[in-house]
């Protein structure tokens, strides 16, 4: 997001999943969307079956889409950047840019062609180990097609160089001028229901809602007057510095609404030592979640079926949530909980209903000015949205880049934070399953689910399992400078030799014990999806899952 | 172009078929094999139409109109046609209606009892079958399958994995399951099935009548699927959708369509909870609320509002964020917000 705002002027997916229809070449990197956007990996297959859509899938695991793809590229974990420079090395070497867009829609390109000059296809094959051909072919795909589109997620931001990644990926856009059209563009997957809205909202610690800055002085005195109160200048902490700073007393009080950073945050056995230091924590969700278990004080929440009031999805819509149930007991809104406790520290909030909110929300988020409930209706919206009779943006930057020049970024490859030693030899990278959710509090308490995905292997080539004398099921010992888990390993032609990979879905063998919090320094994404470790067969007493609660389905 | 259809003249697009003419009109011709999204196959002959200057009928899903195209589609002729089709069917559709979920919504049975059908034969005592479909999720009976191969095109076309086919052929053709392990239990040929050969595992017959629909979004990942969540006795039952709104057009994925019933769980909470000598008590709202609000300032007033720090969240709506960051910043006094974006 942080890189995609600096080199576009706006941090969200350019492009709608409809429009994705019309791209001829599209290049899916680090996007594993047949498992975390299933309805958007369906898109795809039927792209490329019915319109002839070649896909060319990087990613250093065989993920499913690879099956339907024209190419596919397997770098080891934590070299996209290389790759992505070499893909522009070739682009400009044999002249394939669109010169005219780059005339008039960007700058700082001789900055920019001079770092990728030494990527030739030969050296980024010997840092990849990606075939140099398969470079040119796929740089050469992009460049000629009338539209490509880049999807990417997690496996290009979940990186110690995460926003580098993502200018990389931006470069490419900008330099074939791919960007501001049907089926293009750059288009970052993001992972949760509403993480957009929440980035929308102000849920963040530099910015209020609109991504208006808080450290700006006319941005703090707008809000100042609005809410009538006095703000902070001082841009706050993020999620991992949050942990550190209540590590070392900084932080006293953690107020947490809906979110499990007991399961999802790296580094795991430091977080939990973190919360031990907090005088008060306070969690708000709708089940006893491992985070809630250390809290002094539980509120009880509605869930989405009970709720009124809107999602914002990957493409920016804006769609209405309508309560279909009453609140089980006595729990209540997130925001009617919120509300109480303000009003008691003298700051009411009487809000009657959701729409009162959003009403109150539009008037100083610029993006969210048209939108009203009953303009939502069935198909909901896409921001930016600025007056009542603006009909959406399914694209973004059309005939003009939101930041006016787009800019090319000079970034170079550099190598993960943690590197394969003797010591550490495997590279550990991370994600998700299709039939469980994040910390699978939602997912793990429906049988159906459970069954397909009961707990989370350790995936292991099968060259390495034989080296390693690990057979199909064997409980295994994953060890990295922060922890160790154990787990049953599955020999899958998934993975390539020297990597390994863990779903970090489920609190037994929480794989989040073992990952890397080191952060991006721009957007402080912790790498998530490399870490040095090493791996034995265990023989220990066996470790049988326990059960996660009643399942119903 | 403009064309006649039932003696009316209408505008209609190029190149599209004359189904698509009719209904872009709201001419309504009957349809089972045809789903909007799916290539058309003309296969169940439901929508027949005549054509002037042509000797048979069409199906006016396959055939392209043209400019000055003159069609009946509700002739003595076409609807006694449909009647026989649909007789046909009949020979080997169990008419259990009574007993089946889909009653009331099923095509066929409308469809049915608008054209007075009848099979042409006497019929074999009924036999209700089952057999093991490629997900648990989806019940399939066998016997009411009328092959019009929409969960085949379905899975094909759509969802891109070519789970099912049609084995058998004329009047013993089914729809088969002949590559399971590829089955994601998406639920998309559960959702085109026109009748009620394929049914949620889960709800014994009948359950889901009387229930209401709900239009909402999945709160699940970051596509923001449109789905009804169908509620009966403050219960979510089912999930349906709707091949005309949102983001995924009637689509779902397995954790959409079936992952629903944590909100029904016993393991909800209900009550908020205080942690008294190291264990979580029950509480009241006001005290709980109150005791929220004091530890809350007085450690603002000891340590300033930066020891304060507060996770929104990303399951939450815009309007829950919205409130959520305003606390921490305007009470609070801190920018000390974030939420798992990053993780």
């Amino acid at each position: 997001m942080a890189g995609l705002a600096a080199t576009l002027g706006s941090g969200a997916m350019t492009n709608s999943i409809e429009d994705l229809a019309e791209a001829e070449v599209m290049i899916v990197i680090g996007s594993n969307n047949t498992e975390t956007h299933p309805v958007i990996g369906m898109r795809l297959r039927h792209f490329a079956r019915y319109r002839g859509t070649k896909i060319v899938v990087i990613d250093p695991r065989r993920t499913d889409l690879v099956e339907e793809s024209a190419l596919w590229l397997s770098p080891l974990p934590g070299y996209d950047l290389a790759l992505l420079n070499g893909f522009a090395h070739v682009i400009l070497k044999e002249g394939l840019q669109n010169k005219a867009f780059i005339e008039e829609h960007t700058e700082n390109f001789d900055a920019f062609k001079s770092v990728v000059e030494k990527y030739t296809p030969e050296y980024v094959e010997t840092l990849t180990g990606v075939p140099k051909d398969d470079i040119i072919k796929t740089a050469r795909m992009y460049a000629t097609a009338k539209n490509a589109a880049i999807l990417y997620c997690m496996g290009i931001t979940q990186h110690s160089k995460g926003t580098d990644n993502v200018k990389a990926v931006s470069n490419l856009a900008l330099l074939c001028g791919h960007l501001g059209k049907p089926g293009s563009g750059v288009n970052p997957l993001r992972g949760q229901n509403n993480v957009q809205g929440a980035c929308d909202m102000g849920g963040l610690p530099d910015v209020y809602p609109g991504y208006q800055k808080v450290h700006i002085k006319e941005n703090r005195e707008k809000f100042e007057k609005f809410w009538n109160a006095s703000l902070s200048e001082v841009p706050g902490l993020t999620v991992v510095e949050m942990t550190n700073a209540m590590h070392d007393g900084k932080l006293k009080a953690m107020y947490i609404m809906g979110e499990n950073p007991m399961l999802t945050d790296p580094d795991l056995t430091h977080v939990e030592e973190s919360f031990r230091h907090l005088e008060l924590l306070v969690v708000q969700d709708i089940f006893m979640t491992e985070t809630a278990r250390m809290a002094d004080v539980v509120f009880p929440a509605a869930s989405f079926a009970e709720k009124d009031g809107t999602f914002s999805n990957t493409e920016r819509r804006v769609q209405l949530v309508r309560k279909a149930l009453k609140e089980p007991g006595t729990a209540r809104q997130d925001w009617d909980i919120i509300g109480g406790i303000a009003a008691k520290m003298g700051h009411p909030m009487p809000y009657e209903k959701a729409e009162d909110i959003f009403d109150e929300m539009r008037k100083v988020t610029p993006q969210y000015a048209g939108l009203t409930y009953k303009r939502l209706g069935m198909n909901g919206l896409q921001w930016p949205c600025p007056d009542e009779t603006h009909p959406g943006t399914p694209i973004l930057h059309k005939g003009k880049i939101a930041r006016g020049k787009g800019l090319f970024a000079a970034v170079e490859y550099r190598p993960s934070a943690e590197v394969p030693d003797s010591a550490y030899p495997f590279i550990l990278t991370t994600g998700r399953d299709y039939y469980q959710y994040h910390s699978a509090t939602m997912t793990g308490r429906v049988r159906l689910l459970k069954e397909y995905c009961p707990e989370s292997f350790v995936e292991i080539s099968s060259e390495d399992a034989g080296k390693l004398g690990i057979q199909d099921n064997d409980w295994v010992k994953v060890e990295s400078r922060r922890g160790h888990v154990i787990a049953r390993a599955k020999i899958s032609d998934k993975v390539q030799r020297g990597v390994i990979f863990k779903k970090f879905h489920f609190a037994e063998g929480a794989v989040n014990r073992l990952t890397n919090p080191v952060l991006d320094p721009t957007s402080k994404i912790p790498e998530l999806k490399v870490s040095a470790v090493r791996l034995e067969k265990y023989n220990g007493p066996a470790v049988e899952p326990e059960s996660q609660g009643m399942c119903l389905m | 172009m403009q064309m006649i259809i039932d003696g009316k003249t209408v505008i209609a697009e190029e190149g599209k078929t004359i189904l698509e003419a009719a209904r872009s009109n709201r001419v309504f011709i009957p349809t089972l094999c045809y789903l909007e999204k799916l290539l058309p196959i003309g296969s169940c002959r439901l929508c027949i139409v005549e054509i002037q200057g042509h000797e048979n009928p069409v199906t006016a899903c396959t055939t392209k109109a043209f400019d000055g195209m003159v069609i009946e589609t509700n002739t003595p002729r076409l609807r006694e046609m449909r009647k026989q089709t649909l007789g046909f069917i009949l020979q080997t559709h169990p008419m259990d209606c009574k007993l089946c979920d889909v009653a009331g919504r099923c095509q066929l049975e409308n469809l049915v009892k608008e054209y007075g059908a009848e099979p042409p034969m006497p019929k074999r005592a009924h036999k209700a079958e089952e057999r093991p479909y490629s997900t648990p999720a989806i019940r399939y009976r066998p016997d009411r399958c009328i092959a019009c191969s929409r969960c085949i095109r379905s899975c094909r076309e759509v969802v891109g994995r070519s789970v099912l086919d049609l084995s058998g052929n004329g009047i013993g053709a089914k729809m088969d399951i002949v590559a399971p392990e590829r089955c994601i239990s998406c639920g998309e040929c559960l959702s085109a099935c026109p009748v009620g050969a394929l049914t949620h595992a889960n709800l014994p017959d009948g359950v889901s009548e009387g229930a209401k629909k709900v239009a909402t979004v999945c709160a699940y990942c970051g596509v923001g699927c449109s789905f009804e969540l169908n509620v009966k006795d403050n219960k979510a039952i089912k999930v349906t959708t709707n091949d005309y709104v949102g983001a995924n057009k009637g689509s779902l994925c397995v954790k959409g369509r079936f992952g629903y019933g944590y909100v029904n769980s016993p393991e909800r909470l209900t009550v908020p909870m205080i942690k008294k000598q190291g264990v979580l008590k029950e509480a009241g709202w006001e005290e709980a609320i109150d005791y929220v609000a004091s530890r809350l300032a007085e450690i603002k007033g000891k340590h300033g509002a930066d020891s304060i720090a507060g996770l929104t969240s990303a399951k939450c709506t815009n309007e829950d964020n919205y409130v959520f960051q305003k606390f921490m910043r305007a009470v609070i006094g801190t920018n000390n917000i974030d939420h798992c974006a990053r993780l």
